[in-house]
Parts: structure tokens; C-alpha cells; sequence
């Protein structure tokens, strides 16, 4: 119940906030919340295959897929992204469908997988380089402006509308994470990963769970891309694509825990937050500075951390219940 | 029509470049087989070497194979370091955990040698004499490197087939706990592994300076590559590596004559995209 | 020799064994019997090391060993024959038994051990070029044998050695153990197939879910109705 409540407020304060007086600080805050919404909808789409043991190291894949797709069609046929995002997802979807389908039948699991999905991601990621053409390679590809506010090309000069956007965006990634937490696709890919054989001996659909789930966290992505790049107004292969972005939403997630519904949230927040702060501190000075420590510090988090942040304070808060009692 | 001279000369190119390409999927597979993890900044820390091969040689003027044997030193310094101060930590965690880590170490590298050394290509240069065969050039620098990659993975399957440590490390990749209870230490036989893959990513580093530049993100160009290698060949499986790298090697040079460099990297990657479909578990995987 | 007391094992949440207590002395041959499940396992992995245990103690000669790793306990003298023959498949039937004799004061004195092995089995001398993998399952436990044999061990574990083997090869195992005993040898077998190792050994445990039943001489044991009726010996 008081969780509820916190909740409510939270989501109060996050609705009103764009209406709060910030000193001048209130479009910078705007800007790195709707990094924070849109990142933590990534995140948690990535957190509905890792829950389940699949880890995907190239979401950057579906990512870049889809941001691109809708891009493309917008920039060349002015086709809205709202039409653009159902191609982009049918897109990804398949190509989810190629990866998880063989992996599945053929029981492609853990280091294997992850390196399989690392390389599948990569390859998207060259792939826009090379066909540099039509893609703009890695100079990128700028989102063509409607001229003005525009909900059909989902662009908008006002980034509250961008923020409302995201909030909602965010909140419906919630949903869904709830929605699968609460069906029988849950239970069914949890026996899945304790043992697949045992769970295809009762009946399990093996194969369609992980592909289903595959398809619906790619799904999920490519909208999480398209968001970011009508919000950005820009596309690029190393911020889109690759092994790079790939690995910033699986370390946040682990960071904040996946198997948690608010975990990814708290997960992107706080890296969202780590590396504004090294970019605010190092700016210009010591280019690549900023990265190194957050490598080292991903290094050691992964080290020392191992449950996330989330998991070590619920283990923490665990323990202190029971000595009190 | 395409002049057979040239499909012959990038069909040879495409060879000599497998070569290479083989020592760093074999290193990769053989880290893996052991150890039963995928280093994802095993090419970064090519790319080290590389540095180092390039300061030792083109800075400070050392001839070519003093840097080759501080290359593959390095390399072997830099496999135990990986080992000891971030694998062996998370040896029993999530293999999700075990990814994240070297692809911390990944981000790390990159962008340490970002910092210290900025993004400009360095090469070194070496003066070698020209070479024509039934009027192709061939780069002496790809013959010497190929020849010499060829050497070191003879002497990697000696090594693993007549000795006892390389039959020890055989094993363990086979099972690890049956070889625990012959009295092995597992954490050495891991060293020993770690060593061997870090000092055959040092020659590889030597072998590929003489024919590339250098830079912070080489990892990113010659990574995909190697992991897609490792996933063709069936990730743990060195005959398999051996074959996928030249099969992979071909494909990007003879498409990259037929079309252009980027087609062949296209072509290569429909390939590997067609071949995880078809075989995920690696062209000689058995099926089933 | 081997003294275990109060041992309790076990995997994650789930105990294996309470509270167990034998004793193996020099140049005995014991045996473990009990259904599938008991623990039998179990028992044997702590032994050897590749269980720590939760409770409890374990020595050897005198020495404790309970927690110790694996590999240091092998240096202590047991072998343990793995539950699965587990050789190595793709190394040769020569390469398993050099991995045999891996430990340094092992591998001293390879020549000796290995004449020693292929003395008790022949066929292992014949098959040395062979891929492990292809042997047949009673060449696979001979072989298995022979390794653990191969570190000059003063205890040797055996873990169900006759699983999944056909009748004929079963009795000409047990046979094999039998002259591997007479070599003198300490032996501690865990068997389903409790009529067979009865015949072998001296004195037996029955463990069931877990704990000590019973124990005694074999030729005693041999007479419960337990045996003649419960477990059926191939």
C-alpha cells in the first residue's frame, strides 16, 4: 500500500514537473528525463529476454533497425512515423524471428548467444556504414524537419510535448513488463531457463516462447529507437547500432537489476546520470577520459555489484528485516 | 567481365589476410574452449600491441622483430593480467555478468587509448622489396605475415597435442572437473590458457601492424569480423575457426573485387546472417 | 585411513547427507550400497573435494581434508573414479592415462605406473592410439581405472562402476577390481549393484536418503532381506 502511494506521487511529480520553476535548469532536466524515459523503455524491452537467461548483447540490432527504417521512409517518402514505426517493428520482428529461431532449435545458449547477438549487431551497425549511400554512413542521417509542430511527423518544438511523450512511453513499457510478469509466459520461459528438456517434456513450447519473447523485445526496441530519433532529430550508426549502445543498456540494466520491474529504470537513471556527470566534468579536456572511467567503473560494478544495485539494497533491506525480527 | 588476374589477386590476398584472421579466432576459441568464456575485447587488446609494436619500431627504432617478441610477450602479460584481475572474480557469476565484464574492458581500452594516444592512425612502415608473381603485386608484408601466422598455429597444435600442459588444457576444455581430480589446479591451467591466447593476440598484433593502421577503435573494425569467424567456425571449435576465417577472408576480398569493399562486407555478412539460420552451432557443428 | 564424521552435504538448498560416519581403514575394501538417490554420490564428491562439506569432518591419514580443493586432495593420495567413467573423449587412450598422472611426484614415475596399468589391462595397451571417446563402455571403465591408477593413489574412490554396463562386462569388472585390490590397494566403491560388490568387499554401509542405516561385515550384510529382495542386482 505505501508503495502504491510513493508511486502515485512519484508519477504526480514527474507529470507536473515541466511546470516547476527551475532557475533555467528546466530544459536541461527535461532533456536528460526524456533520455531517462526512453532509455529505461529500452532497457526494460532488453530486460524481458534477460530475465529469462537469453542475453542479447546486439539489441543495438533492433535499435538501429528500426530507427533507421522509420528515418528513411520519413526522409524519402514522407511517410509518417506512426506508419513508419509498424514497418520498422514488422522489420525487426523478422529479423528477430532469424536470430532467435535457429538459436532456440539448436540450443544456442548464454556466452554463445550473447556472442551470436554481439555479432548480428555489429553487423546492422557496418551494414549502415557501408551502404553509406542511402544510410549516410557514419556521418549519420538528420531526421527531415516538418517545419514546424507536427504530430504526424512527431516532431515538435517544444520538448514538453517530447517529455509528456516519453512519460507516457515509459509508463507503457511498465505495463508491459507487468503484463508479462502476470501471464503464463512468464512461468512458462522460467521453467524454460531452469531446464529446458524438463519444460519441453511437459508440454512447452520451447522454441515459440523464446522466439516470442525475442520478437516482442525487439519490437519493443525499435519503437525505443524511433523515439529517441524523432527526438533527437538524428540517426547515427555508433549511437544507434553496435556493440557500444548494445552493452550501455545491458550494463544499466544489470546495474539496476533485471528482474525487477523499476530495475532498468533505476539502472539507466543512474548511468544516464554517471555519464552526464563525466561529461560535465571532463568536457573538452582529456577526450576519452570520461569513457575510460566508465569502463573501469563498469568493470568494477560487475565485479563487486554483481546483483545490481537494486538486488544488493533488497538483499541489504532483506537482511535487516530478518535480525530485526 | 572481371580479369581473372585481379579475382586470382584478391582470391590470394583474401588467403593471406585468413591467415591472421585464423590466429585471432583460434585465440578467442582457445580461451573459450578452457576457460568458457568469450573475451569481446580480445582484438583490443590486438590493438595494444599493436601500439606497442608501433612505439617500439616506428618511435624508438627497433628493428622489426624485437617488436614482434615484445608484441607477443605483452600479449601473453596482458592475457594473464585479463585473467587474474577480471575473470577469475567472476568465474561462477551469470554469464550476462561474465559479458559485461570484458565489455567494460572493451569500453575501457578503447577509450584509455583514446586518451593517451588520440585517434590518429599510426603504421609502421617498413621497406620491403617488391613482389610480382605471373604479374600480380603481392604485398611481401601479407606473404611474411601469413607464413609466420601459418608457423604459429603449427606450433599451437604441437603445443596442445605433444606436451603435457597443452594436452592438460585440451582436457580441461573437455572436463574440467574430470581433470581437477588428476591433481590439476584449474586456476593454473586457466593462467596457462590465458597466457597462450594473450601471446598469440601479441604476434597477431605484430603481423597486422605491417599491414594496417593502427588506432583506438581497430577493435571495432576487426572485432565483428573475428567474432562472426568464431561463430561460423562454432564457437569452442579450432578446426572449425581455421576454416570459417578463410572462408570468411574470401568471400570479403573476392566480393570486395567483384563489387567494392563495402559489398564484400556485405556479402559477408548475408553469409553469416544465412549461416547462423542454416547452422548456428558452426558449419561443422553435427546437427541436432 | 579415511574417517569420516558427522558429515552433512549437500547442493544449494538441498542436503544430500546428514549427519554420515564411516571409516576406511589401510588395505580394506568397503562398499556403499543403497537405491538411487541416497546420497552415494554425494558421499563421493566431498571426499574427493569437488563438495565442500556443510558440517562435520574428514581425514585422511590423520590430516583433515574436508574443504580442501579438489586437486590438493588427490595430492593427498585418493583417487576418485567419477560416477560416469568421465575420460576424456577426444583425447587418446594414452593421452587419458598421461592426464592420469598428472601431479609432479605422479608423473616421476610414469614409466613404472604405466607398465602397472596395462599389466592389469591389456586392452589399454592395444587401444593407446584410440580415441577415448570410441571405446566401448566396460573399455571406458578400465580406462577410467587405470587413469585414477595412474597417480599412484594409496585410496581409490570408485563411483558406480558398473552402471550401465552389460552383464558379462559387470562380473569381468569386478573381477578387475578385485586383482586391483589384491595389488593392495584401499578401496571404497559405491554400488547399486549390491550382490556383486557384497562379494567383493569386506565390510559395507547401506545409505539411504541420506543417511547411515546400517553397516557390518559384507558376508552379514548379504544375508538381510534387504538385499535379497529390495535392491535386485543385475
Amino acid at each position: 500500500m505505501a508503495a502504491r502511494a510513493l508511486g502515485l506521487v512519484l508519477l504526480l511529480a514527474l507529470a507536473g514537473l515541466p511546470f516547476v520553476p527551475m532557475a533555467g535548469m528546466r530544459q536541461y532536466t527535461i532533456h536528460v528525463l526524456v533520455q531517462i524515459f526512453i532509455w529505461s523503455f529500452i532497457g526494460g524491452a532488453w530486460a524481458l529476454m534477460g530475465r529469462f537467461g537469453l542475453t542479447s548483447l546486439g539489441h543495438g540490432a533492433f535499435l538501429g533497425l528500426g530507427a533507421y527504417t522509420s528515418t528513411l521512409l520519413w526522409n524519402s517518402f514522407g511517410l509518417t512515423p506512426w506508419l513508419g514505426a509498424v514497418v520498422a517493428v514488422l522489420l525487426t520482428a523478422g529479423l528477430a524471428v532469424i536470430v532467435a529461431y535457429p538459436c532456440s532449435r539448436f540450443q544456442v545458449v548464454g556466452h554463445y548467444f550473447g556472442l551470436v547477438t554481439l555479432a548480428v549487431g555489429e553487423v546492422v551497425r557496418l551494414l549502415i556504414i557501408a551502404e553509406r549511400d542511402w544510410t549516410g554512413g557514419s556521418l549519420g542521417l538528420t531526421v527531415k524537419p516538418a517545419g514546424g509542430d507536427s504530430v504526424l511527423a512527431l516532431q515538435f518544438a517544444d520538448r514538453r510535448v517530447f517529455y509528456y511523450g516519453a512519460l507516457v512511453l515509459w509508463l507503457a513499457g511498465l505495463g508491459v513488463w507487468r503484463w508479462v510478469d502476470r501471464s503464463m509466459a512468464r512461468s512458462a520461459m522460467e521453467a524454460i531457463g531452469e531446464d529446458e528438456t524438463a519444460a519441453a517434456s511437459v508440454g512447452i513450447h520451447v522454441t515459440r516462447f523464446k522466439v516470442g519473447i525475442t520478437v516482442l523485445s525487439a519490437a519493443l526496441t525499435a519503437i525505443g529507437g524511433i523515439a529517441y530519433a524523432q527526438y533527437i532529430s538524428y540517426v547515427n550508426p555508433d549511437t544507434l547500432a553496435g556493440i557500444g549502445v548494445s552493452l550501455r543498456i545491458v550494463f544499466a540494466v544489470v546495474l539496476g537489476g533485471m528482474y525487477s520491474l523499476l530495475g532498468p529504470t533505476v539502472g539507466t537513471a543512474l548511468t544516464i546520470a554517471l555519464a552526464e556527470y563525466l561529461r560535465v566534468l571532463f568536457g573538452l579536456k582529456f577526450i576519452g577520459m570520461a569513457e575510460t572511467i566508465y569502463g573501469l567503473l563498469l568493470i568494477l560494478f560487475i565485479i563487486f555489484l554483481p546483483a545490481g544495485i537494486y538486488g544488493s539494497a533488497r538483499e541489504l533491506l532483506r537482511r535487516r528485516r530478518t535480525v530485526a525480527a | 567481365m572481371i580479369d581473372p588476374v585481379f579475382l586470382a589477386e584478391a582470391a590470394i590476398n583474401g588467403l593471406l589476410l585468413g591467415g591472421v584472421l585464423a590466429l585471432l579466432a583460434l585465440g578467442l576459441n582457445l580461451i573459450f574452449g578452457v576457460i568458457d568464456i568469450v573475451w569481446i575485447a580480445y582484438v583490443d587488446l590486438v590493438m595494444l600491441c599493436m601500439y606497442a609494436v608501433y612505439f617500439v619500431v616506428q618511435v624508438y627504432g627497433w628493428p622489426i622483430w624485437v617488436g614482434g617478441l615484445v608484441s607477443v610477450a605483452l600479449g601473453a602479460l596482458l592475457g594473464i593480467a585479463v585473467h587474474v584481475l577480471i575473470i577469475s572474480p567472476i568465474l561462477t557469476s551469470a554469464p550476462v555478468n561474465q559479458l559485461l565484464a570484458t565489455g567494460g574492458l572493451l569500453f575501457f581500452l578503447q577509450s584509455f587509448a583514446t586518451f593517451l594516444w588520440t585517434t590518429d592512425h599510426r603504421s609502421v612502415r617498413l621497406t620491403l622489396p617488391r613482389l610480382e608473381i605471373l604479374d600480380m603485386p603481392i604485398s611481401v608484408a601479407r606473404l611474411i605475415a601469413f607464413a609466420l601466422a601459418i608457423v604459429a598455429m603449427l606450433g599451437l597444435y604441437l603445443f596442445l597435442t605433444r606436451t603435457y600442459i597443452g594436452t592438460a588444457i585440451r582436457a580441461v576444455s573437455q572436463d574440467r572437473e574430470a581433470m581437477a581430480l588428476m591433481g590439476a589446479n584449474p586456476q593454473r591451467v586457466y593462467v596457462v590458457t590465458s597466457a597462450v591466447g594473450g601471446a598469440m593476440a601479441g604476434l597477431a598484433a605484430a603481423l597486422l601492424i605491417i599491414q594496417y593502421a593502427v588506432h583506438p577503435f581497430f577493435g571495432a573494425a576487426f572485432g565483428p569480423i573475428t567474432f562472426m569467424i568464431c561463430v561460423l567456425g562454432g564457437l569452442g571449435n579450432m578446426v572449425g575457426a581455421f576454416v570459417a576465417s578463410f572462408i570468411m577472408s574470401e568471400v570479403i576480398a573476392v566480393s570486395g573485387v567483384i563489387w567494392s569493399t563495402e559489398m564484400g562486407y556485405v556479402i559477408a555478412f548475408v553469409v553469416f546472417i544465412v549461416m547462423i539460420f542454416v547452422r548456428p552451432g558452426g558449419i561443422l557443428a553435427r546437427r541436432g | 585411513m579415511l574417517a569420516l564424521t558427522n558429515v552433512t552435504a549437500g547442493y544449494g538448498a538441498f542436503t544430500a547427507l546428514w549427519d554420515v560416519s564411516l571409516r576406511v581403514d589401510a588395505g580394506e575394501a568397503v562398499a556403499v550400497v543403497g537405491p538411487n538417490g541416497a546420497g552415494k554420490t554425494t558421499l563421493m564428491r566431498v571426499i574427493s573435494g569437488l563438495i565442500a562439506p556443510r558440517a562435520g569432518t574428514l581425514t585422511f591419514e590423520g590430516k583433515a581434508i574436508g574443504g580442501r580443493p579438489a586437486y590438493e586432495i588427490v595430492g593427498r593420495g585418493i583417487a576418485h573414479v567419477p560416477e560416469g567413467r568421465r575420460i576424456f573423449p577426444a583425447l587418446s587412450v594414452a593421452d587419458n592415462l598421461k592426464m592420469g598422472a598428472f601431479l609432479p611426484a605422479a608423473r616421476a614415475t610414469f614409466a613404472e605406473s604405466l607398465a602397472r596399468v596395462h599389466a592389469l589391462f591389456p586392452a589399454l595397451a592395444e587401444r593407446r592410439a584410440q580415441r577415448a571417446g570410441s571405446l566401448s563402455g566396460g573399455e571406458q571403465q578400465m580406462l577410467a581405472i587405470g587413469r585414477a591408477l595412474m597417480s599412484r593413489p594409496k585410496l581409490i574412490l570408485l563411483d558406480e562402476p558398473s552402471m550401465g554396463l552389460a552383464p558379462v562386462m559387470v562380473l569381468r569388472l569386478f573381477d578387475l577390481i578385485r586383482r586391483v585390490r589384491q595389488e593392495g590397494y584401499t578401496i571404497l566403491v559405491v554400488e547399486q549393484n549390491v550382490r556383486q560388490v557384497l562379494k567383493l568387499v569386506d565390510r559395507a554401509y547401506l545409505l539411504e536418503v541420506g543417511r547411515i542405516k546400517m553397516e557390518g561385515r559384507a558376508a552379514a550384510l548379504a544375508e538381510q532381506d534387504f538385499v535379497r529382495k529390495a535392491y535386485v542386482g543385475l
